[in-house]
């Protein structure tokens, strides 16, 4: 809300939005064709590394363009960012640790 | 807090009212950051989530030689989601695996495609783009919840057949005490996951009518700023972008 022109009715511009429509799609059919073209006996955790990475990617997008975080000061985006590397640093120590209990011990 | 009652705030400590130092509304940074505490939500699911699955055994180390194209449901071990999740709505008795997902994958990015729509004329102060692009981002909502009603409701009743289990006892579909497709665990995880991001969805849609209504009825261009959509907007981002996380993991993976 930085610039009030006193022009009535402004052209909208939403190009790099669509723009980013578009790479969503594309990103979520990409992981439909690793899905369903890569041999998953054979191929599982590069699959799910490859999900991992696409899914990275399309969060990358909507929190930075559709959110715009990516044009806040870089207090703010700090602020969000920084707690959210922590807690990705959980998520995998929590499953790697996690290695070590099989549902029998516990169920 | 370091401040006594009884004093009053040195100069140095009060803030002038000059430029903000996040540039940004009250409203909007706490929106971001009542969504990062729901980020930790939604990360304690996921890990929990991952922890439970990894702690059964892979199908191929129960059934000697088992591999995707022979698999076979048991209680034993974790399902293939693509497996679990291969019907369409009016297309019975047709396999397409994940198909009514993407479908609904679509469906939520592109209602969040026209919620950031709604965002920008807001930023022009257009009021009938803004009333255009919410109506489109509530219609989104509301056809994403009907689908996932469907799909739920698919899940519960389960296939034709069911599975038998080693007493002769027949599960069908998915409930909390047992389900069809493995492990109990399996459908419990799933319905609290999905239904606690439905639940998102459900709320967003509420705040988006909302909005809509104070649009419509002129309030935000009386107020001069349309700040509003787009602290609802950030709520329904953040519902797309769970739903992207929920696909991977729950549907992909």
């Amino acid at each position: 809300m930085a610039e009030h022109s006193s022009i009535e009715r402004q052209q909208p511009n939403t190009k790099h939005l669509w723009k980013v429509f578009w790479i969503l799609l594309i990103l979520t059919g990409l992981e439909f064709a690793v899905a369903f073209g890569i041999d998953a006996d054979h191929y599982k955790w590069t699959k799910i590394g490859i999900f991992v990475i696409m899914t990275i990617i399309k969060a990358y997008y909507i929190v930075g363009i559709f959110m715009h975080l990516g044009s806040e000061t870089k207090a703010f985006i700090w602020t969000i960012v920084l707690p959210i590397i922590f807690v990705l640093w959980l998520i995998v120590a929590l499953l790697v640790e996690g290695d070590y209990f099989g549902v029998e011990k516990f169920f | 807090m370091a401040v006594e009652k009884t004093s009053i705030n040195p100069p140095h400590l009060l803030w002038q009212g000059g430029t903000q130092p996040l540039k940004a509304g009250y409203g909007k940074l706490m929106m971001w950051i009542f969504l990062l505490s729901d980020v930790f939500t939604f990360s304690g699911f996921l890990v929990t989530y991952g922890m439970i699955r990894f702690g059964y055994p892979n199908f191929s180390e129960v059934v000697a030689g088992m591999t995707h194209k022979t698999f076979e449901f048991s209680q034993l071990y974790w399902p293939i989601p693509e497996k679990v999740f291969k019907a369409v709505p009016l297309l019975h008795g047709v396999e397409l695996p994940l198909v009514f997902v993407g479908i609904m994958t679509f469906i939520l990015i592109f209602s969040s495609v026209t919620m950031v729509l709604a965002v920008e004329a807001g930023h022009r102060r257009d009021k009938a783009d803004v009333e255009k692009w919410m109506l489109w981002t509530i219609l989104g909502g509301f056809i994403f919840l009907s689908s996932q009603a469907w799909e739920w409701t698919h899940f519960i009743h389960g296939t034709e057949h069911g599975l038998t289990l080693a007493d002769g006892t027949t599960i069908y579909g998915a409930k909390l005490g047992a389900n069809e497709y493995g492990p109990p665990n399996f459908a419990n995880l799933f319905f609290f996951i999905t239904g606690f991001h439905g639940f998102h969805v459900f709320i967003g849609v509420l705040l988006n009518i909302m909005v809509f209504y104070n649009t419509t009825n002129g309030v935000y261009q009386k107020r001069g700023h349309y700040e509003m959509i787009e602290k609802v907007g950030l709520y329904w981002h953040f519902v797309d972008l769970v739903w992207v996380f929920v696909f991977t993991f729950f549907y992909l993976v």
